[in-house]
C-alpha cells in the first residue's frame, strides 16, 4: 500500500506523526512537498516592473526559485527524520493543490493537515488548498489537525437553540435534510 | 510630423525597455532615440539642455542611493535584517509578517524600492523558509511595499526624485507631507494582506526544519547603520542649509565605498556596476524623449483630463489618473509625462501624482499592462504566479490605499499647510 503524506510548512509534523502512528508497517510512505511558483513569480514580476534596471543576474525571482528548492529539500529531510522509518520523498513545483491531487492518483491513502482556522471545529478549518484536495482526492484521505483538535464545544449551537445561533454544523448526509445550513428560525415548512 | 515621430520613438523606447531584445540594456534604444528627437527638431537643443540640466542632479542622486544600498548589502545589513526578522518569530507567522512590514517599509523608504525588491525579498524568503513559515504572504508583502511604502522620502523611489526636483519642495517638507500618506498606505496593505493570506498565516508547527538559531552569523553592521543614519541626518541638514541633499547621499556612498575599497571587499568596477550607468543613461534619454512628446500635443491632451487645484476631489482625481497611466505604460514614463502638467498646480498636485504612480503599479503583476501583455506573449519565465490571485490582491489594496493615502495627504496639507 502507498501512503502519500503532504508536507506543508507549518503543519507537516502532525501529518508525519499520523503516518508514523497509523500507516501499516509494510506501507510505502512517500513524503511529498510542492513548491508554489507564486513567491518566485511575484518577486520576478516586481523586478520586471522596475523599468530600465534590466540586469538578469539581479532578478530576485531566480534567487527565490533556488532558495525554494533548497528549503523544500531541507523540509523533506526534516520530515523523513521525524518519521524515523524508510520512506521516499518527492518534490514538485506548481499549484500545490493540483499537484497533490495528481500525485495521489495511484495512492491508497493521502494524509494532509487542515490549513485554515484551527481554533474551532468547522468548515473554516480548511483553507482553499486543503479544501480543493479533500474535494478532489482520487483516493482515501486522512485529514489531521495541525495541533490538538479544538473541543467539540467550539461548534456553535444549531440555529434556533440559542440566542445567537447563526451557524449550524454541516448537516448529516441523507434525505430529509436541508443541503445548506439554515439561517432563519425554524417554523412551519414553506 | 515632429509630434508623431517623437510619439513613435517613445513607444519604441518603451517597447525596447520591456522586451530587451537579446538582453541588451534599455539605453541602447533610448540614447539614439533621444539624439534623434533633438536632431529632428522635435525638441530644441535649448529645451533638451534644460531638461538634461534638470535630470542631471536627479540621476546623480539616484546613482548615490543605488551604490549606498549595494554597499549596505556588502556590509551585511540585509543579513542583519534577516536575523532581526527571525527573532522570536519561529512558529508565529503573524508576528513575522508584522516584522516584514516594518523592515520592508523602512528599507524602501530609506534605501529605495530597488533595495527592497532586489536585496531584501530574497532575505525575507530565506528567513520565512528557515522558520518553517509559508513564504507567500511575506514575499507578497515585500513586493507590494516596495511600491506602496515608497512614498515617504525623495530617495524612496526614482519617481519621487523626479517629482522632488520638479516640485521645489525641501527634503524635510516632502517627508513631512508624505509621512501620513505613507503610514496610511502601509496600514491598508497590512490589513488586506493579513486577511487575504489568513490561511497561510494559520496553523504553524512550533519550529521549522532547522533551528532558527543557526540562521548564520549576523553581527550588527554598526558601521553601515551609522552611515545610513548619518546620511539621513545629512538629508535634513542639507535641506535646511539649502544644499541639494544628493550630496548627503553621495557622501554616505563615498564613505562606505572607501572603506570597502580599503578592505578590498569591493572594486571600483563593482561599485560602478552598482550605480547602474546604463540605467542612468536610460533615465536621461527617456526624459528627453518624453519631453519631446509632451511638448508636442500629449500635454494638451492630458491637461484636459488632469483636474486642477488642490481640493480633496482634485487630488483624488489626480492620483487616480496617475495610477491609470502608470498601469498602462509604467510609472517611470508616467511620472515624466505628468510632472510638467502637475507642477504648476503646486506641490499638492505633484504629491498626488506620486501617490498614484507609486501605489498604482501593485494592480498589475510586473508593474504595467504593457509588460504584462508582452510577458503573456513571450512566456519566457516558467515561474509565473497565479495572475488571477495577484490581480485580486491588487484590486483589494490599490484603490483603498490610493484613497486613504490621498485623504491623508489632503489632511497633512491642511495641518502642515500646502
Amino acid at each position: 500500500m502507498t501512503v502519500i503524506t503532504w508536507i506543508v510548512e507549518g503543519t507537516w509534523p502532525a501529518c508525519v506523526d499520523a503516518a508514523r502512528a497509523l500507516a501499516p508497517a509494510d506501507a510505502e510512505i512517500l513524503l511529498l512537498h510542492v513548491t508554489g511558483d507564486d513567491p518566485a513569480g511575484a518577486a520576478h514580476g516586481a523586478f520586471v516592473g522596475l523599468l530600465g534596471r534590466g540586469r538578469p543576474d539581479r532578478d530576485p525571482g531566480r534567487r527565490l526559485a533556488e532558495l525554494g528548492a533548497a528549503s523544500a529539500r531541507e523540509l523533506l529531510e526534516a520530515a523523513a527524520g521525524r518519521l524515523g522509518r524508510p520512506c521516499a520523498t518527492a518534490q514538485r513545483r506548481g499549484r500545490a493543490e493540483r499537484e497533490v491531487v495528481a500525485a495521489a492518483e495511484n495512492a491508497d491513502l493521502l494524509i494532509l493537515a487542515r490549513d485554515g482556522d484551527d481554533t474551532r471545529l468547522g468548515p473554516r478549518s480548511l483553507g482553499p488548498a486543503s479544501r480543493f484536495v479533500v474535494d478532489h482526492a482520487p483516493c482515501p484521505v486522512l485529514l489531521v489537525w495541525p495541533r490538538e483538535a479544538p473541543d467539540t464545544a467550539s461548534i456553535p449551537p444549531p440555529p434556533g437553540s440559542g440566542p445567537h445561533g447563526s451557524e449550524a454544523p454541516p448537516p448529516p448526509p441523507g434525505p430529509g435534510h436541508h443541503p445548506r445550513p439554515r439561517r432563519h428560525p425554524p417554523g412551519p415548512p414553506h | 510630423m515632429a509630434e508623431s515621430v517623437s510619439a513613435l520613438l517613445l513607444v519604441a523606447v518603451l517597447a525596447w525597455a520591456v522586451t530587451r531584445p537579446r538582453g541588451w540594456p534599455e539605453a541602447v534604444a533610448a540614447v539614439p532615440a533621444a539624439g534623434l528627437v533633438v536632431a529632428l527638431g522635435a525638441i530644441s537643443p535649448r529645451a533638451a539642455w534644460a531638461q538634461a540640466q534638470r535630470l542631471g542632479p536627479v540621476i546623480g542622486f539616484l546613482a548615490a542611493v543605488l551604490v549606498l544600498a549595494q554597499l549596505c548589502q556588502d556590509e551585511g545589513l540585509f543579513r542583519f535584517c534577516g536575523a532581526w526578522l527571525a527573532r522570536g518569530c519561529a512558529g508565529r507567522p503573524r508576528r513575522l509578517l508584522a516584522r516584514v512590514f516594518v523592515i520592508a517599509s523602512v528599507i524602501t523608504a530609506v534605501l529605495s524600492l530597488d533595495a527592497t525588491v532586489v536585496l531584501l525579498t530574497p532575505v525575507v524568503f530565506a528567513t520565512a523558509a528557515r522558520l518553517g513559515a509559508r513564504p507567500r504572504p511575506h514575499v507578497y508583502a515585500c513586493t507590494h511595499l516596495a511600491n506602496s511604502a515608497s512614498l515617504l522620502l525623495p530617495v524612496s523611489n526614482l519617481t519621487n526624485l523626479l517629482a522632488f526636483a520638479a516640485s521645489g519642495l525641501a527634503f524635510t517638507r516632502f517627508a513631512g507631507l508624505m509621512a501620513l500618506p505613507w503610514l496610511a498606505a502601509i496600514a491598508v496593505e497590512y490589513l488586506v494582506l493579513r486577511c487575504f493570506f489568513r490561511s497561510d498565516l494559520n496553523g504553524t508547527a512550533p519550529s521549522g526544519p532547522a533551528d532558527p538559531a543557526d540562521l548564520g552569523p549576523a553581527g550588527t553592521p554598526v558601521f553601515a547603520l551609522a552611515v545610513v543614519a548619518a546620511t539621513l541626518a545629512g538629508f535634513v541638514v542639507a535641506s535646511l542649509a539649502g544644499i541639494n541633499p544628493a550630496w548627503a547621499a553621495a557622501a554616505g556612498a563615498a564613505v562606505l565605498a572607501v572603506r570597502a575599497l580599503a578592505r578590498r571587499h569591493t572594486s571600483l568596477g563593482e561599485t560602478g556596476r552598482a550605480a547602474g550607468i546604463p540605467f542612468l543613461l536610460f533615465v536621461l534619454a527617456l526624459g528627453l524623449v518624453v519631453a519631446a512628446v509632451t511638448g508636442n500635443g500629449l500635454a494638451t491632451a492630458l491637461r484636459q483630463v488632469l483636474p486642477g487645484g488642490s481640493s480633496l476631489l482634485a487630488l483624488l482625481g489626480t492620483a487616480a489618473l496617475a495610477a491609470a497611466v502608470a498601469n498602462l505604460i509604467n510609472n517611470l514614463p508616467a511620472v515624466l509625462v505628468l510632472l510638467p502638467l502637475a507642477a504648476p498646480a503646486g506641490p499638492a498636485a505633484v504629491l498626488a501624482v506620486l501617490i498614484g504612480t507609486n501605489i498604482g503599479p501593485n494592480l498589475t503583476y510586473s508593474g504595467s499592462l504593457a509588460t504584462l501583455l508582452w510577458r503573456r506573449v513571450l512566456r519566457e519565465h516558467d515561474a509565473e504566479p497565479d495572475i488571477g490571485e495577484f490581480t485580486r490582491l491588487g484590486l483589494l489594496t490599490v484603490p483603498a490605499a490610493l484613497i486613504v493615502a490621498t485623504v491623508a495627504l489632503w489632511a497633512a496639507l491642511h495641518v502642515i499647510g500646502g
